[in-house]
């Protein structure tokens, strides 16, 4: 019932709580509907009917003492119910002209009691309470037959812990009761609207123009003039303010008839009605209607100007002279010139449109279903219907459902707005803060930051609009906002100030107003003004292009107005506050590749780092300098931005940024640092930079940074250091100035994680130098990693795992890493997804299985499996190196061969693999084999699965690498059957002889072994003689190791045993 | 000739003495320097008279020419605030004391300038009258043939919601001041009224280099 009444009855006015009921069939059937549930509900739920209300219903009644009869003790005019509740208060109480009743089935007697005045007792009592529900069952109760919960037992709950009442299980059955009245009625009323007519925003616009068209002068003209209040059109075609679209309002009118006064004109779905005079000022009263409703508008000119009917009518004369046949011909040339072609001469056209809405008429009267259909995208947009529509479609919808759209209807309707603009300001939150979300995660990405500009791939996307929701509830700002626009555009200098300084108080952070300020073509304003001489202009029109900047939408609409190229070019102008805000303003919009090619592109990025060349000793300023400084913080900002795109990165440096930069990160100001080393940290994804940074001794100013106690800026300085300590030397320099003990420290602000990725990421990186990890050792930064091994995001794992794997190459940290605890969180992980993480998780856990006791862990955590089973991870860097991390556990497990029959599928997998055209993978996959390959067993199944003649077919790599870990595989591999002489026909003997030109000295080593085993074949040892292999043989022969000595020599010595049977062969035979 | 010149500077230089104690921003150098300004643009005056000062007409033009103002009621508002006796003539001592906030004055001194500027009727209130006076033609044209007037009388009315923080209907010198110090570009929210920064050049050059080459 709460629903009904508040949504669909309609009352006089909107939005006040003491409104009528109107006059209306809608309301008439909702009051009969009413009325019969109440005479009924004494006979049909006596139980309930003697529930007491919460509060009684009052009312105004037209009842007087007389009317009661001997059951209520009458004194004078009071009449009190002899029934009474257990406070002692009667159930009814007439004390006139007020009633007040406490139960349904006293509210039974008394419309029993009124006769012919039921509907009236009804309506009052309706008037007077317009939220019955609350009255009857209490407002949480109340709240909950708005809510979409029908779960009778938490019903039960509420009831029971809310009061010890017997009546419990009646007050349950009647909140019931009601709400299945409240959801017939409504559907009841949809029925009843869904027989009448509705007028949709095309239908209206189709009209006005038709109407505009017949404006003008001359003795047939039909009107003055005919004009909309609001020249912006909403994405659903109406007019109307969004919080009166709710009411199904399409837009407003002003139309000058000829003959009579000026009319004002609401077009809402339910009709045309008058109204009291919307201009546009839009104030809440003037909705109020004030006629009748009309079908269209025709019908409402007609009947308010004589002269418009007398015309139209002519015109309808000469129409219907037409034969009938052509009649419907015109009717669907029309509809034909709806869809758009308007090359109809215009009287026809006219004449057409007025046939075709008479038609119309006509077939209302009749009483057809005729209806205008909606346009595609009012239906998309389900919450623009006006109340019902959806509902009107699929009248089938479960209740639950029908429920929650109402819901949600009136929370547009009502209260809600204000609750909507915390929402607002809220959600537009992360997108302010998002340049410091980006940066940050920038840093934290893995290996391939490196190789390109970190945050390319991380670029804002093109966020849907979410102008539906905000469509809705559009506030009263928007046309506040419509105003100031319109006085910007007409007002001078001082009037254009004040204006902007007004249009500043709005809370431009927050998406309805930066919205509201583009779809009024505030923008184009705002933007023109920065092209103007006025200063003052300026500076008021980019305060408020930085605010709202803060919206992506925005951002990209001033780019595409070429906004930007303006901005850019008051960043050199002379007034200082000017070039600040320009600065400042490029810093929030260039945050999308276009924007910052248009920075680029306009000569931003000079005039930019021109911007930071200010006073050269930062300490001790004077007011004048302070401003200066102040200006190159903007600079900074605003590079720091564009920095973001590779080509600006050049052009920084080519501007000559990077030793700006440098001096800047002087500063004492923490400020002005952020920017600097976030812009630096950004950069350093360059080479050039990173050998800038470290030549122009910046690093040793990044690690007094690191040393401030400021978070986000201690962040970008681990970040840059991240990115740096690439380079060997820069390393050094870290170690030299004393940044590691800093960077472990770091550690311990484990929080903050886009501190603690940087950091990690800085120490991972550092500790590529042993000395650096030998230096971590004394501040116990190796246990300290280990702790954070679990429960941190990815991008830390990544970075600290990397360490770990770099710390485990010196044996005493595997010690300590099993000593931690740190084995089994490293397994874990290979569990995991991120393929960044499962590179170095591999490489980790490779790594400490070089140490036996750290096997032995593994093999009991299952590790092996696990990495085994990454060689089907898609990556390729996760394959080679899962496959390399598998070469140490193979060699130190205690049972390798049986434990590599264990898999099930295994040696299939890594066969197959030979199949990759990577050749890192092959690398890894062929190391891999080789050991596997030691197992006399395993060699079998991998011979049955095909290896050989897939290694023969990678020999002919040039690869050296590749060279070294093949020929090492071949060597293995030749100790099974016949597998010697399979690689020779299958031609892999003759690459191999090559292999030994190679400069790599770990190639001829495993290619002088491999070479001797297949030298135990004859025809191999032919082959190789062709191939002239002694030569390079004998020179090998000389070489220190003993191993490769020996294969040298064993394989020429094969090679002249089949020289030498030959030989006595050809002698004795 | 000369020792009447000697005898005008002995004066200058005493002059200059005594308002370098009133004045804060010029050195007494430069005072001398404005001083003999003074008298060069007093003798161009078109009526000299017997006056000791310039006139409302000298005054106004010296705006428009020097500083590029040409709003007439706020030309006769600054002459107003420069004339600190009311005796409808800008004597030396107000000049300088006046240039000395027009060209480098503090934010304070400015602000305090402004207001005086606007607050016609010396009643230390800004009133929606006043503002309405002076705001009167701003607005150029609104679309729709809608009047315009009607729209300066919204502005004022935001503006002084805006500005009036202690809700007496008017602004006072504190109410000004904290809107400016919240919103610089309301310092000369209702007509320029303080020299741009180039015409300050300008005059600067002119009057001091130009005077010590003499």
């Amino acid at each position: 019932m709460g629903i009904t009444l508040s949504r669909a009855a309609q009352w006089t006015t909107a939005s006040s709580n003491i409104g009528k009921l109107e006059f209306t069939p809608m309301n008439e059937l909702l009051l009969k509907e009413i009325l019969s549930f109440v005479e009924e509900f004494s006979s049909q739920h006596p139980q309930q009917a003697e529930h007491v209300f919460k509060e009684p219903l009052q009312w105004t009644t037209t009842l007087v003492a007389s009317d009661f009869k001997t059951d209520y003790d009458i004194s004078d005019s009071v009449v009190q119910s002899q029934e009474k509740d257990s406070e002692g208060h009667p159930l009814l109480l007439l004390s006139p002209p007020n009633v007040y009743v406490r139960s349904f089935s006293q509210l039974c007697k008394l419309v029993h009691l009124t006769n012919d005045k039921k509907l009236e007792e009804v309506r009052a009592c309706l008037e007077d309470n317009r939220n019955p529900v609350v009255k009857v069952l209490g407002p949480s109760f109340a709240a909950e037959l708005e809510g979409d919960n029908q779960d009778e037992t938490r019903l039960f709950a509420k009831v029971k812990e809310e009061e010890e009442h017997k009546d419990t299980d009646d007050k349950v059955k009647l909140f019931l009761l009601l709400q299945n009245l409240d959801k017939q009625l409504l559907i009841k009323l949809l029925h009843e609207i869904s027989q009448q007519v509705e007028l949709n925003p095309a239908a209206v616009k189709n009209e006005v123009e038709m109407l505009k068209r017949s404006c003008g002068n001359g003795e047939s003209r039909l009107l003055k003039s005919i004009q909309y209040t609001s020249d912006y059109e909403f994405s659903n075609g109406c007019r109307a303010p969004p919080w009166r679209q709710v009411h199904g309002e399409i837009c407003y009118l002003v139309i000058e008839p000829c003959d009579s006064e000026t009319l004002y004109i609401t077009c809402s779905t339910a009709g045309v009605f008058l109204n009291r005079g919307i201009k546009q000022k839009g104030e809440e009263n003037d909705y109020e209607r004030t006629s009748d409703t009309y079908e269209d508008l025709v019908s409402l000119l007609k009947s308010k100007s004589p002269q418009f009917a007398k015309n139209i009518n002519k015109q309808d004369c000469a129409v219907q002279e037409l034969p009938s046949t052509q009649k419907i011909q015109h009717v669907e040339s029309v509809d034909a010139e709806e869809q758009g072609q308007p090359q109809r001469s215009y009287e026809q056209q006219e004449k057409n449109v007025h046939e075709k809405a008479r038609q119309q008429h006509t077939a209302n009267k009749a009483g057809g279903k005729m209806k205008y259909e909606p346009c595609p995208r009012w239906k998309d947009l389900g919450l623009k219907c006006p109340p019902g529509r959806a509902e009107e479609k699929k009248p089938n919808k479960s209740s639950g459902e029908e429920k929650s759209g109402e819901m949600y209807k009136k929370k547009m309707a009502t209260g809600a707005k204000s609750k909507m603009k915390a929402d607002f300001s809220v959600s537009s939150l992360p997108g302010h803060l998002s340049p410091l979300k980006i940066k940050t995660s920038a840093g934290a990405l893995p290996v391939e930051v490196f190789s390109e500009s970190s945050t390319e791939s991380e670029e804002e996307e093109e966020q849907p609009e979410r102008r539906p929701e905000s469509n809705t509830d559009l506030p009263s700002e928007y046309w506040h906002i419509q105003k100031l626009v319109k006085y910007i555009k007409g007002g001078d200098q001082r009037f254009t100030v004040l204006t902007l300084c007004t249009l500043m108080d709005f809370n431009l952070m927050q998406e309805t107003c930066q919205l509201a300020i583009r779809d009024v073509g505030g923008l184009e304003v705002l933007i023109n003004l920065l092209d103007t001489n006025e200063v003052k202009c300026k500076i008021g029109s980019l305060k408020i292009l930085r605010k709202i900047s803060s919206s992506v939408q925005i951002r990209r609409a001033i780019v595409e107005m070429g906004g930007l190229q303006s901005i850019v070019k008051i960043v050199d102008s002379e007034e200082e506050e000017l070039m600040a805000l320009a600065a400042e303003t490029i810093a929030i919009v260039a945050r999308f590749p276009k924007a910052r090619r248009t920075v680029r592109q306009y000569g931003g990025i000079k005039k930019l780092v021109k911007l930071l060349d200010c006073v050269s000793n930062l300490a001790n300023l004077s007011v004048r300098q302070e401003k200066d400084v102040e200006i190159a913080r903007c600079g900074t900002l605003a590079l720091w931005s564009c920095s973001k795109s590779t080509r600006n990165k050049d052009a920084i440096r080519k501007a000559g940024g990077i030793p700006l930069l440098g001096r800047l990160l002087k500063s004492p100001h923490e400020s002005m640092l952020i920017p600097v080393v976030g812009t630096l940290q950004e950069c350093a994804s360059e080479e050039s930079y990173r050998i800038a940074i470290q030549t122009e001794g910046m690093i040793k100013d990044l690690v007094k940074i690191l040393g401030s106690d400021n978070d986000e800026l201690q962040m970008h300085c681990a970040s840059a250091i991240f990115k740096c300590a690439e380079d060997k030397q820069t390393r050094d320099l870290v170690r030299e100035y004393k940044g590691l003990q800093l960077l472990v420290s770091l550690l311990s602000k484990a929080d903050n994680k886009h501190l603690l990725a940087a950091a990690t990421g800085a120490i991972w990186k550092c500790s590529i130098s042993m000395e650096n990890v030998a230096k971590f050792g004394e501040y116990n930064a190796l246990e300290v990693l280990v702790n954070l091994l679990t429960d941190q995001p990815e991008e830390v794992l990544v970075n600290v795992v990397g360490a770990v794997g770099e710390f485990a190459q010196i044996p005493e940290n595997k010690a300590t890493i099993r000593r931690c605890g740190g084995i089994k969180p490293l397994v874990n992980l290979l569990t995991g997804t991120n393929q960044a993480l499962l590179v170095n998780v591999t490489k980790a856990v490779g790594a400490c299985a070089t140490d036996m006791d750290n096997m032995v862990i593994i093999d009991q955590l299952d590790g092996v499996r696990l990495v085994w089973s990454l060689l089907k991870n898609p990556s390729a860097d996760v394959q080679s190196s899962a496959a390399w991390a598998l070469c140490p556990c193979i060699n130190n497990a205690k049972d390798a061969g049986e434990m590599v029959r264990s898999l099930v599928g295994g040696l299939e997998l890594i066969v197959n693999l030979l199949k990759s055209t990577n050749n890192e993978v092959l690398a890894s996959i062929c190391a891999t084999i080789a050991k596997i390959a030691k197992d006399k067993e395993n060699l079998a199944v991998l011979t049955d699965h095909g290896v050989v003649p897939l290694l023969a077919k990678l020999t002919n790599t040039t690869d050296d690498r590749l060279r070294r870990h093949l020929a090492e595989a071949i060597g293995h591999c030749c100790m099974w059957g016949s597998n010697k002489a399979l690689f020779g026909e299958a031609g892999a003997v003759a690459p191999l002889v090559c292999y030994l030109k190679s400069k790599d000295s770990s190639v001829h080593q495993s290619t002088a072994m491999a070479l001797y085993q297949l030298s135990k074949d004859p025809n191999n040892c032919i082959t190789m003689h062709e191939k002239g292999v002694v030569k390079p043989l004998i020179h090998i022969m000389g070489s220190d190791e003993e191993m490769l000595q020996e294969a040298a020599a064993g394989c020429v010595r094969n090679i002249r045993l089949l020289a030498l049977a030959n030989r006595k062969v050809q002698l004795f035979y | 000739m000369s020792e009447l010149s000697a005898m005008n500077r002995k004066k200058i230089q005493s002059l200059a003495d005594k308002l370098s104690k009133h004045v804060n921003h010029f050195s007494k150098t430069e005072i001398e320097c404005l001083i003999c300004d003074f008298n060069v643009l007093l003798r161009e005056q078109i009526n000299p008279g017997k006056a000791n000062g310039l006139d409302r007409q000298n005054f106004r033009s010296i705006l428009y020419n020097k500083f590029g103002m040409s709003d007439a009621i706020i030309m006769d508002a600054v002459f107003r605030t420069f004339d600190t006796d009311v005796d409808s003539f800008i004597s030396v001592k107000e000049w300088i004391e006046g240039l000395s906030v027009f060209l480098r004055g503090t934010l304070d001194e400015k602000i305090k300038f402004c207001f005086q500027v606007y607050d016609s009727n010396g009643d230390n209130y800004i009133t929606k009258e006043e503002m309405f006076h002076m705001l009167r033609n701003s607005l150029i044209q609104l679309p729709n043939d809608e009047d315009p007037e009607e729209g300066v009388k919204d502005m004022v009315e935001i503006t002084l919601k805006r500005m009036d923080y202690d809700h007496d209907g008017k602004v006072s010198l504190a109410d000004f001041d904290k809107a400016v110090r919240e919103e610089n570009l309301l310092l000369e929210a209702f007509g320029t009224c303080l020299p741009d920064r180039k015409s300050i050049r300008g005059f600067e050059q002119q009057v001091f280099q130009h005077q010590l080459e003499k």
